[in-house]
């Protein structure tokens, strides 16, 4: 029997309804169990050192070299029109509102968003998760849970140093290298950006972004086929959705935050 | 995975780096502070505001003082500016409030010269001297005309 192509797109469809459907399933189990006792303390620390703190230098080495490249790009452009003295407010507004929260989420979903996805996935492989669940213990709330709510805490705390950094680098870049005024640099940075509009803006994105690559791949990983290339789709489709997932989000709290 | 007190001050470590870089964004470059109630809210009307947009800093000498908080037309189709000031700025009734480029291009914002008078401004009341914008390109276009004419005239 010939399958039609508009059958076809009916089946994509209600497959992709069903995901979302999971994954909204997946979520509220994942707070549930975040929000009751026992907490898994010590689960959360290794997971913020896992997430956070081995993804600290890719994260502000980034930030400083996106830093000089806005420095560099800005001040020749904006030197053009006599206008330098501003660089600090490109530099600025550019990492705060747009780079720092979009750049810290994709590193850290390559960083450490596929790491999360295959070994959750290769422990459902090798049958560790089926283990938890002889043992009555609730792999979502001991595997799971950890893993999402550190990821949760720790993008937002790397976007800002992301953004910290990337200051200082234009900073190294206008200042040290161009010769523009250190206090020009700093004063129309600070006099540039906005609490409401701008840092909070980043703010609510990091959060977002850490939410969505948080479920992503924590999702993609449990649900994962038991298989050695389960394992491998599973890690390459946390990405590949997840840095999609970052994007579309961004234009869309972008486009909302001025209406 | 075993307890590792030197992991468990590493990631404390980095907590603090991180709130740290959050707290300086928030307070330091996004300039969020508690003003608290009491703030002075003056309203002022003008002509011509130009380019002046909420937000622009209101300064007395040239020291910032609050900013304007709100930009809308009076039923008397002119511009009707409210400004935030600091709480602790005592202004006479007879201040001036002008709309001033920082600059020759800059950002346009709003100067006040304090008037005289022993009596002072209270939330909610009108200044009543305003000077509006000047605006440039008027200018630019009124010299050149009169340069024209002048021209003219000595033929």
């Amino acid at each position: 029997m010939t399958v039609s192509p508009i059958s076809t797109l009916g089946l994509r469809t209600l497959e992709l309804v069903g995901h979302l459907g999971r994954v909204a399933m997946f979520l509220g189990h994942v707070g549930r169990v975040a929000l009751k006792r026992p907490f898994r303390l010590r689960r959360l620390v290794n997971e913020v050192f896992d997430i956070g703190v081995l993804s600290l230098a890719i994260v502000c080495l980034s930030g400083a070299t996106v830093g000089a490249v806005l420095g560099l790009q800005g001040y020749t452009t904006l030197s053009r029109f006599g206008a330098a003295g501003s660089l600090g407010a490109v530099v600025g507004l550019s990492l705060v509102r747009e780079l720092g929260p979009v750049l810290s989420a994709l590193l850290v979903t390559g960083r450490a968003g596929s790491a999360m996805a295959a070994e959750i996935a290769s422990m459902v492989t090798t049958g560790q998760i089926d283990g938890l669940r002889m043992m009555s213990i609730d792999p979502v709330d001991f595997v799971i849970a950890p893993k999402a709510l550190a990821m949760l805490l720790v993008l937002p705390m790397l976007s800002a140093l992301f953004v910290t950094f990337g200051f200082f680098g234009g900073y190294v870049v206008g200042v040290e290298l161009l010769g523009l005024d250190g206090g020009t640099y700093l004063s129309s940075l600070e006099g540039s950006i906005d609490f409401r509009d701008d840092v909070a803006q980043s703010i609510v994105k990091s959060v977002v972004f850490a939410a969505l690559v948080g479920i992503i791949a924590t999702y993609r990983g449990f649900h994962a086929e038991p298989t050695s290339a389960g394992v491998s789709a599973a890690t390459t489709s946390t990405v590949v959705i997840a840095s999609l997932a970052v994007l579309l989000f961004d234009y869309v709290i972008t486009a909302l935050w001025s209406v | 995975m075993q307890p590792s007190p030197i992991r468990d001050f590493i990631v404390g470590l980095f907590v603090l780096a991180g709130l740290g870089a959050l707290a300086y964004l928030s307070i330091q470059v996004g300039g969020l502070s508690y003003k608290g109630p009491g703030g002075l809210a003056l309203v002022a009307s003008f002509d011509e505001i130009g380019g002046l947009a909420a937000r622009a800093p209101v300064a007395i000498s040239g020291v910032k003082v609050g900013q304007v908080s709100r930009i809308e037309l009076d039923p008397s189709l002119r511009a009707r500016v409210t400004l935030d000031l600091d709480a602790s700025i005592a202004v006479p009734v007879d201040s001036t409030a002008s709309i001033r480029t920082s600059g020759l291009l800059g950002d346009q914002f709003i100067a006040l010269e304090p008037g005289g008078e022993e009596e002072l401004l209270k939330s909610g009341e009108e200044i009543a001297f305003t000077e509006s914008a000047l605006s440039i390109e008027r200018l630019i276009g009124k010299f050149v005309n009169n340069a024209g004419l002048d021209t003219e005239e000595k033929k």
